[in-house]
């Protein structure tokens, strides 16, 4: 019998996202378990006025707590078994050239046979320290934020399932696994911004996201069924790291399209399902609306799994995309041209909304569209290495900030409850609410910016760590992660634009990145400002807290672990040359950059320091962070006065960047609606109903008519014949009955008038003869 | 491969029959319940020995196995011939799965209260497995014909006496549209057996590869493709290919909820597999010829139905419609003429039937507790009965193609062999995919309006918890749906040599149009 042996490094991978997969499993089937209780029982944290009478689904006390040890235990086995994994990669000489593989054969046809694998190569060992450790902090977090829900066991249920999904794309060797990972955390993301599927808002957010994401997602499919019949596999080592399948590639034309090589057609399909993903413009609008899902799940989305995914198959895929191309020399292919510039121009136009949001969690979701953007313009000019840096620092400190916003709306609603038990002398025993409870808050709203203010007095914790991860995506130079790698990114794009003169897409994307890291500071100070400095603009905010026990710790010491991460992470990654610190984070050479070259064939090679971008990326940040504070710091925001920003940029502008430009409207009068029209009057009522139905019944009804018409016919003609015979018969037998009238005179005359016409006609006749004869 | 003894292909098609022969001495007023289990314990029984034809069938071997031949009008070379591929086994097993399910989601329906006549009812549902696993293991011609109409039968009357409202003419037209097709089948099938000298389908197919006989072909209305088309009408009213579809919606929203199961089930795969088991070895080259415009009509199908589901506000509507999308699907993969694409088209047709009857499963299940299929009459149900809500949510999943679920193989499939089709190619890949993205809307809509938002109904508040026969029914549902979509390797395996021996046929036989060959995932 031979055994499996686990703890080879080859086959280990495998067992990564077993433990969530596994906590999935086990808390689907076995501790959700719920029990019945009144709707109007605190405990429902609902009191929901339609629910008067009934008994509602909450799970019971003991499923909370083992659904809680279940998923935390999955992801902590994941974690564990990741690190080890990480721990051999890292010890292992030349990682990269070698890596950690094995797979099985998954579909075997006789002749052929499709095997399904895992990898870990350098890629791949990076995303195995960031994404369980981001996932790990996330479900502590959940554990205080989530334990009041009435259906806590299936949220974590379902995290774990997120979880799962996302290492299992993570450690895939093939496309396929890689999508179906990518599918999975599409149904998770619609299930978990829909947790709270009785709010209209929530369960129209999710299928919004699930219908953009699986839009993009089927172009994606379609890149990737295409690819496979062209290569035959879908195996990342067999296509990326394979000169020869790539230059085949580069060198057959597409289908199609012309001038086109299919290796870009290829790539751009693959970048569209990232659009979709990563949320770039135009696909963009499902992830503000996300925000309708539980707070962790924002996290989850928006740093930890989800988001990152794209930008991860973009890095894991890069050769493809520079197949036929130098990007190293500014030679770059139509999908990496695309890249750049739908990555820049997102970077700027979603900084641009973020400025004009009153959510505290929807200021995050545009920065981080806008942060996304930074990686795709980096991936587009071919900073491979720099966006994957970015990547990991940015999961960092965004799931840092979505947990801290989500500590500050935990603490709103714990003001506003403590606000109005004391109104209203109610004596609510529930401490926090949650999910339905949303809809009923109606007026105050514990997630706008504009109700808060002070919030640093009643929730320290929650304060720093939100500005250390504010600071790090403001990119606050030398002390923050966020610096580092966005350093990176805009010094390549520097190096390529100015000092090669490659101009085009570098130079667009260097010069909208400072532009967006400018406003990304600005924002991030606005929301610090507007949500801790200066006096409570509330009775709620001057009441808001954590309160103690449990819950504060499980919300807290997420934040402060991450805190450190936001700090630390960008140490690995400084420049070797960079004045001081180079020597002192990287003495011999930049160790992210080290490390995580040899993932490609040919190593990217890096340039020497250059001060310009340097100073630029600092003065963006500084400049923003400078601006921000001197509008929202200096002179806090007072109860009842409007954003000074609305003001300066004229209400018209500020409601326009509010609105986010009204894209979705306009989506939804140019292709939601006119699908609607069509689908429900065109396709369904005039098409279906009308013309094929119409049709249908047109020959049921014709040949109705030509039986009608044979039924007249065979009354006229047919029956006609026969019976007119008879009659005809008939009516001659009654017409000549009349000569039988019984009188003797009238038969003797008849017979009198008969001899002489006979007699006539015989004379005559014979006459005529013999005249004839004579 | 001639055998004499009793071929356990025979013992599945006629066990449905002998449980029909035992019911027929049941009492309905006193053994109600003995009928009722009679009909689960025949088709579980049957479903239990086709299992034992896939145990037996050795998938290296690309011909017929378990071969039973009977002559019958020896002089007209007509002959009771049965036997299982790799082309019909999948959907002989489909047939014996989808039968349990359907009687089970019978077990409790409201239809007999109103109706009465149970007895009869379970009498039809053994009639129609009988026939319908003769379409699919039957080799004669003639007798095929006779099969073929026969299920229209049981089906007929499901409808008409069991049906909603409007029973009589969804009845009426199911049976005249598909009768009407089917004429024109029968005079092929007679001009294709007096010229072979007999109607032994295997017989025919080998005359045809040794030159013995040919159809004259040289254009699309020429003998070989009128024909074809006499075959291929008749397949595609039962598909339905567009633009035939529409006795589809009437069938299905009129039918009881097992006869929907069964109709989306089973009914409409004879139509995509008697264009895999006839048209495409009996006249190659008009096959080849038709392609493009039959795989047209199929992607209008996809796209079609897809947005005529979405504007509908009736459920089983809805789902029927989707069926004409899914199935357009199988009809271009089929003619996509390679083997990715026909192994696809045909895990396809067991997806679609699996999932599809799984709709119409919960669909039913709703109904019965509300009386009425129209959407606005839902929502929240995912609060009031959350399993049920939560397998409702996996069985619409896998029918928008959810990777790990079983559609998502077929689509992928499907889409490999379109795209490495010399046929069709790029365009046709590219719409079918819009398919896949429109399926994904009617779907969530679907789910939308009824499982998601406030239990503000009072009747959905008080919907009664499912009964254990109705979980009974999901469960096969639930792990044919996991099984296919984590572990398709079997499944593929068993019909991988038929179907390239096919392909190799279809291509040997149209030397100037050479079909691409693309295999399945390597």
């Amino acid at each position: 019998m031979n055994f499996i042996d686990f703890t080879d490094p080859n086959v280990m991978p495998w067992l990564i996202p077993v433990g969530p997969l596994l906590a999935f499993f086990i808390i689907t089937l076995v501790t959700n378990r719920s029990k019945l209780i009144p709707a109007t029982s605190p405990e429902y944290g609902g009191h929901h006025p339609d629910y008067d009478g009934m008994l509602v689904p909450v799970v019971n006390d003991w499923g909370r707590v083992a659904s809680i040890l279940v998923g935390l235990a999955g992801i902590l086995v994941a974690w564990i078994i990741s690190l080890n994994v990480v721990g051999q990669a890292l010890a292992t000489p030349h990682f990269g050239e070698q890596v950690f593989a094995s797979s099985i054969v998954w579909l075997d046809t006789g002749l052929t046979a499709f095997r399904m694998g895992v990898l870990v190569d350098p890629l791949t060992t990076i995303m195995l320290i960031m994404v369980p450790l981001a996932c790990t902090m996330i479900f502590i977090y959940s554990i205080g934020y989530m334990a009041h829900d009435p259906r806590q066991a299936r949220f974590f249920s379902l995290i774990s399932l997120f979880a799962g999904a996302m290492l299992t794309l993570v450690v895939a060797d093939n496309l396929l696994l890689l999508f179906v990972g990518w599918e999975v955390m599409g149904l998770c993301s619609y299930m978990l911004i829909g947790f709270w599927f009785e709010k209209e808002s929530a369960y129209k957010a999710a299928i919004k996201a699930f219908m953009t994401t699986r839009v993009a997602d089927v172009v994606m499919l379609l890149g990737i069924v295409y690819l496979y019949s062209l290569t035959g596999t879908l195996s990342f080592r067999e296509i990326v790291y394979n000169e020869a399948v790539l230059a085949e590639l580069a060198a057959t034309p597409a289908l199609l399209i012309g001038g086109l090589s299919a290796a870009s057609l290829i790539g751009i399909f693959l970048i569209v399902g990232t659009i979709g993903k990563s949320a770039q413009f135009p696909l963009h609008v499902w992830l503000p609306d996300a925000m309708e899902g539980p707070t962790p799940v924002s996290a989850m989305i928006h740093a930890a799994a989800m988001v990152s995914a794209g930008i991860y198959a973009i890095i894991r895929m890069f050769p493809l995309f520079a197949a036929g191309a130098d990007p190293s020399h500014g030679v770059l292919t139509p999908p990496l041209v695309m890249m750049a510039l739908v990555g820049a121009f997102t970077a700027l136009f979603a900084a641009t909304m973020a400025v004009a949001q009153y959510d505290v969690k929807r200021v995050l979701a545009y920065s981080t569209i806008s942060q996304l953007g930074f990686m795709m313009a980096a991936l587009g000019i071919g900073a491979y290495v720099a966006a994957a840096f970015h990547l990991i620092t940015h999961a960092f400190f965004k799931a840092l900030l979505f947990m801290a916003s989500g500590s500050v709306i935990h603490g709103m609603e714990h003001g506003e409850h403590h606000v109005h038990e004391h109104a209203h002398a109610h004596d609510h025993a529930g401490e926090d609410e949650h999910g339905e409870s949303h809809a009923h808050a109606s007026h105050f709203d514990p997630q706008d910016m504009r109700n808060m203010g002070g919030l640093r007095k009643t929730m320290p914790v929650t304060f720093w760590t939100f500005l250390i991860g504010g600071l790090s995506l403001a990119g606050l130079p030398l002390v923050t992660a966020g610096f580092w790698s966005k350093d990176e990114i805009l010094a390549e794009a520097f190096y390529g634009g100015f000092t090669r003169n490659y101009l085009g897409a570098h130079a667009i994307v260097f010069i909208a990145l400072v532009l967006a890291a400018t406003l990304t500071a600005f924002y991030t100070m606005r929301q610090l400002g507007l949500t801790f400095w200066g006096e409570a603009r509330t009775e709620e905010a001057r009441h808001a807290s954590l309160g103690r026990g449990i819950v504060s710790v499980t919300m807290t010491l997420p934040l402060i672990v991450l805190a450190v991460f936001a700090v630390a992470a960008g140490y690995v990654g400084v420049p070797s040359d960079f004045p001081i610190f180079g020597a002192i984070f990287s003495p011999e050479h930049n160790p992210f950059h080290h490390f995580l070259g040899p993932t490609l064939l040919e190593p990217p090679g890096t340039h020497s320091f250059n001060w310009i971008p340097v100073l630029f990326g600092s003065a963006a940040a500084l400049g923003g962070i400078a601006l921000g504070w001197y509008m929202y710091w200096r002179k806090p925001l007072q109860a009842g006065e409007p954003d000074p920003l609305v003001n300066i940029l004229s209400p018209a502008v500020f409601q326009t960047l509010h609105n986010r430009y009204y894209i979705d409207e306009l989506y939804g009068r140019v292709f939601i609606r006119p699908a609607q029209w069509f689908a429900n009057r065109v396709a369904s009522e005039f098409i279906d109903r009308g013309v094929i139905d119409g049709i249908l019944h047109l020959i049921g009804r014709v040949f109705t008519w030509i039986g009608d018409l044979l039924k007249v016919l065979n009354q006229w003609l047919i029956d006609g014949f026969g019976d007119g015979v008879a009659e005809l018969i008939e009516a001659f037998g009654y017409w000549f009955r009349r000569l039988q009238t019984g009188q003797v005179q009238q038969y003797i005359l008849l017979a009198t008038v008969a001899a002489i016409l006979i007699g006539l006609i015989f004379a005559v006749s014979t006459g005529i003869l013999q005249a004839a004869g004579g | 491969m001639e055998a004499t003894g009793l071929s356990l292909v025979t013992v599945v098609l006629f066990l449905p029959l002998i449980g029909f022969a035992i019911m027929l001495f049941m009492n309905e007023r006193t053994q109600a319940g003995a009928i009722r289990w009679t009909a689960l314990g025949f088709s579980v029984l049957t479903f239990l020995l086709s299992l034992g034809l896939w145990a037996l069938y050795n998938p290296d071997d690309p011909g017929l196995q378990l071969v039973q031949r009977i002559n019958w009008l020896p002089d007209y070379g007509i002959s009771y011939y049965v036997g299982v591929d790799g082309l019909s086994l999948l959907l002989v097993i489909l047939t014996t799965f989808i039968m349990p399910v359907a009687i089970l989601a019978s077990f409790r329906s409201h239809i007999f209260e109103e109706r009465g006549r149970e007895k009869l009812y379970y009498l039809f549902m053994m009639l129609l497995e009988w026939a319908m696993i003769g379409v699919f293991v039957v080799q004669d011609l003639v007798i095929f014909y006779v099969f073929w109409e026969v299920t229209l039968v049981p089906m007929y009357f499901l409808i008409g006496i069991w049906g909603a409202e409007q029973r009589i003419y969804a009845a009426v037209k199911f049976f005249l549209y598909t009768m009407a097709g089917s004429i024109l089948m029968l005079l092929a099938i007679l001009y294709v057996g007096i010229n072979a000298g007999t109607f032994a389908l295997p017989e025919i197919i080998a005359a045809i590869q040794t030159g013995a006989l040919s159809f004259p072909f040289d254009g699309l209305f020429s003998t070989q493709g009128l024909l074809f088309l006499g075959f291929l009408i008749a397949f595609a009213i039962k598909v339905p290919i567009w633009p035939l579809h529409s006795w589809l919606p009437d069938a299905h929203v009129q039918a009881p909820t097992a006869g929907s199961i069964i109709l989306a089930g089973v009914l409409l795969k004879m139509g995509t597999y008697g264009i895999v088991r006839f048209c495409l070895p009996l006249f190659p080259e008009a096959s080849v010829a038709w392609a493009p415009t039959i795989a047209t009509l199929g992607v209008i199908g996809i796209i079609y139905g897809a947005w005529v589901s979405y504007a509908q506000r009736d459920m089983k509507k809805l789902v029927a419609y989707s069926s004409v999308s899914h199935l357009g699907f199988v009809v271009v993969g089929i003619f996509a003429l390679n083997a990715a694409g026909i192994e696809g088209g045909i895990l396809q047709m067991v997806n679609h039937g699996v999932s599809t009857g799984g709709l119409f499963l919960i669909v039913g299940m709703l109904y019965e507790r509300r009386h009425t299929k129209a959407m606005e009459a839902f929502g929240g149900v995912w609060k009031a009965l959350p399993l049920f809500g939560a397998v409702s949510l996996v069985i619409v999943l896998s029918s928008m193609g959810l990777p790990g679920l079983n559609s998502f193989v077929g689509e992928f499939t499907i889409l490999m062999g379109t795209l490495g089709s010399n046929i069709l190619g790029f365009v046709f890949a590219l719409f079918a995919t819009l398919g896949v993205i429109l399926a994904a809307v009617y779907m969530l809509y679907f789910y939308q309006k009824v499982y998601m938002g406030e239990l503000d109904k009072e009747e959905i508040r008080n919907l009664e918890p499912l009964h254990w026969s109705e979980k009974a029914a999901l469960v096969p549902v639930l792990i044919a749906i996991f099984l296919i979509g984590l572990q398709p390797a079997p499944f593929f395996r068993s019909m991988d040599a038929s179907v390239d021996a096919l392909v190799r046929h279809v291509d040997e036989s149209v030397p100037e149009v050479v079909v691409g060959n693309l295999q399945m995932p390597e």
